[in-house]
């Protein structure tokens, strides 16, 4: 049996952790950047993608099957076979500085699964908006596409607020996952102090600075699902 | 009288059920016809076929001259001059009473806002809405609610105006104040078509009552006659029944 003093030392060493704090939170910002530049392009591909699935015209039956696709292989494949296979095999093939960065191509391969599950949250609020907003919006003359923009998107958005936030945070810690190809950002510093040191108190502290952004991000997710369920709901059964 | 809307033996299905069946008739410019029957019997269809929001399957739908049912015609322009009221409102919850008329002004009419405001305010006014400018749908009744839905359609000077069973969704207190709208609208140049459930109300206001069964004309005349002196055995049926409820004076 493993006695406190040495897990103590080895996960919570005060020193250690002190040592590491100031370069995992300099690491950190990368992190933040990535999360910054990828997020506004997945929700933008996200909404297309999501736009492209509800089209009714027959004549969009092709794009309708191509988006459907995408959707299936980037959900269907794990986030880190995406970031192998672009973040490293992309820049592989060839291509000049700085276009030949894993950190532009990790963040691709991030905004392109990303943008399929945030596609779907999209989707899902289309769909809910009652075809009668539709039939409303085509009487009064509106084209497909002035309806969608002007009737169905803008209350859409406003229900998926709350299950975007939660892929929102996922997309923060997912981030970390574009250390296995290269750039330093919190969890490759952490293991390379782990390294120096032989312990792991440099994992407990990026751990600690994720949970400082996350938890606070859930919190108000659950506050802003409860204020949609009050606002539009019926009063509460006990 | 020159005809506004001629029905040519439309036809609608939905799967194997035949909702209307060779459906012809003609109604004149500035005429308010009223569709009775029970529920099922096609009212709701006729009107949303009338739109465009439903393709006939067979049969032709002219309005004035134009053969809206063609193949290949662009519906948005159509819709235009045809203006619908639902049952349930379908107000745009997120979008304030104002917005709500001039969505279609701006965006369809390429109204300038001035110009569109001005409209939604004077139509407002005209439906004692004045006040509720600013609100958002879920802040008014019903009744307010169905008032708002009429000035959004009527916004934009539609020839024709279809009125879908408008008030069947209303508390019984709030249904007169949304009559005296349509009441209102009798009389100008608009053309006015009803499914109604309210029988004094469509005996009142019509010029001419259809009355639909599965899906066919059973009758059609003046109101008198068609209240008074039914002739086919379905309309007297129907009538028998809707006295029995109390719901029409005998």
């Amino acid at each position: 049996m493993p006695r406190w003093d040495r897990v103590k030392k080895s996960f919570f060493d005060w020193e250690r952790l002190t040592d590491s704090f100031p370069r995992l939170l300099d690491a950190f910002v990368l992190d933040i950047k990535i999360f910054a530049w990828t997020t506004p392009c997945i929700l933008i591909v996200a909404v297309l993608i999501a736009i492209a699935r509800s089209t009714r015209a027959p004549a969009l039956f092709p794009v309708r099957i191509f988006v459907i696709a995408y959707t299936d292989i980037m959900r269907g494949v794990p986030v880190i076979l995406w970031i192998y296979l672009v973040g490293f095999g992309v820049p592989g093939i060839g291509l000049e500085r700085p276009w030949n960065s894993p950190l532009i191509w990790g963040s691709v391969a991030l905004g392109m699964t990303y943008s399929a599950y945030v596609a779907e949250v999209f989707r899902a609020g289309i769909e809910s908006v009652h075809e009668s907003q539709r039939a409303a919006a085509r009487s009064l003359g509106l084209s497909s596409a002035q309806t969608m923009r002007h009737v169905i998107l803008p209350q859409a958005i406003r229900r998926v607020v709350p299950p975007l936030m939660n892929d929102m945070v996922s997309l923060q810690k997912d981030v970390a996952l574009v250390s296995l190809i290269g750039p330093i950002e919190i969890l490759r510093q952490a293991g390379i102090d782990k390294a120096k040191f032989a312990n792991f108190t440099p994992f407990v502290g990026a751990a600690l600075i994720f949970l400082a952004i996350t938890i606070p991000l859930t919190r108000l997710t659950d506050w802003l699902l409860t204020r949609e369920r009050d606002r539009t709901g019926a009063s509460k059964v006990r | 009288m020159n005809a506004k809307l001629t029905l040519n033996s439309v036809s609608k299905s939905f799967g194997d059920n035949q909702v209307l069946r060779d459906i012809s008739l003609t109604i004149n410019t500035g005429e308010v016809v009223s569709f009775i029957g029970a529920s099922g019997s096609g009212k709701t269809t006729l009107l949303r076929c009338i739109n465009l929001l439903e393709t006939v399957d067979n049969g032709s739908i002219h309005l004035g001259d134009t053969d809206i049912t063609a193949v290949g015609l662009d519906a948005n322009p159509i819709r235009r001059r045809i203006g619908i009221v639902f049952q349930s409102f379908n107000l745009f919850p997120h979008l304030s009473i104002r917005r709500n008329v001039t969505l279609a002004l701006t965006e369809v009419l390429d109204m300038s806002s001035d110009e569109a405001n001005e409209t939604a305010s004077n139509l407002l006014a005209r439906f004692g809405l004045s006040d509720k400018i600013d609100s958002y749908p879920d802040r008014l009744s019903g009744g307010q609610q169905q008032r708002v839905a009429i000035a959004r359609a009527l916004a934009l000077n539609p020839e024709v105006l279809l009125l879908d069973e408008i008030t069947s969704a209303l508390d019984p207190e709030l249904v007169g104040e949304v009559l005296d709208v349509v009441r209102e609208l009798k009389g100008s140049d608009i053309t006015l078509l009803l499914a109604t459930h309210e029988m004094g109300f469509a005996r009142e206001i019509s010029d001419r009552v259809c009355f639909l069964a599965d899906g066919v004309v059973a009758e059609m005349g003046q109101p008198e006659q068609i209240f008074s002196h039914p002739t086919d055995p379905r309309t007297q049926q129907f009538l028998q029944r809707v006295i029995a409820a109390g719901r029409l004076r005998g």
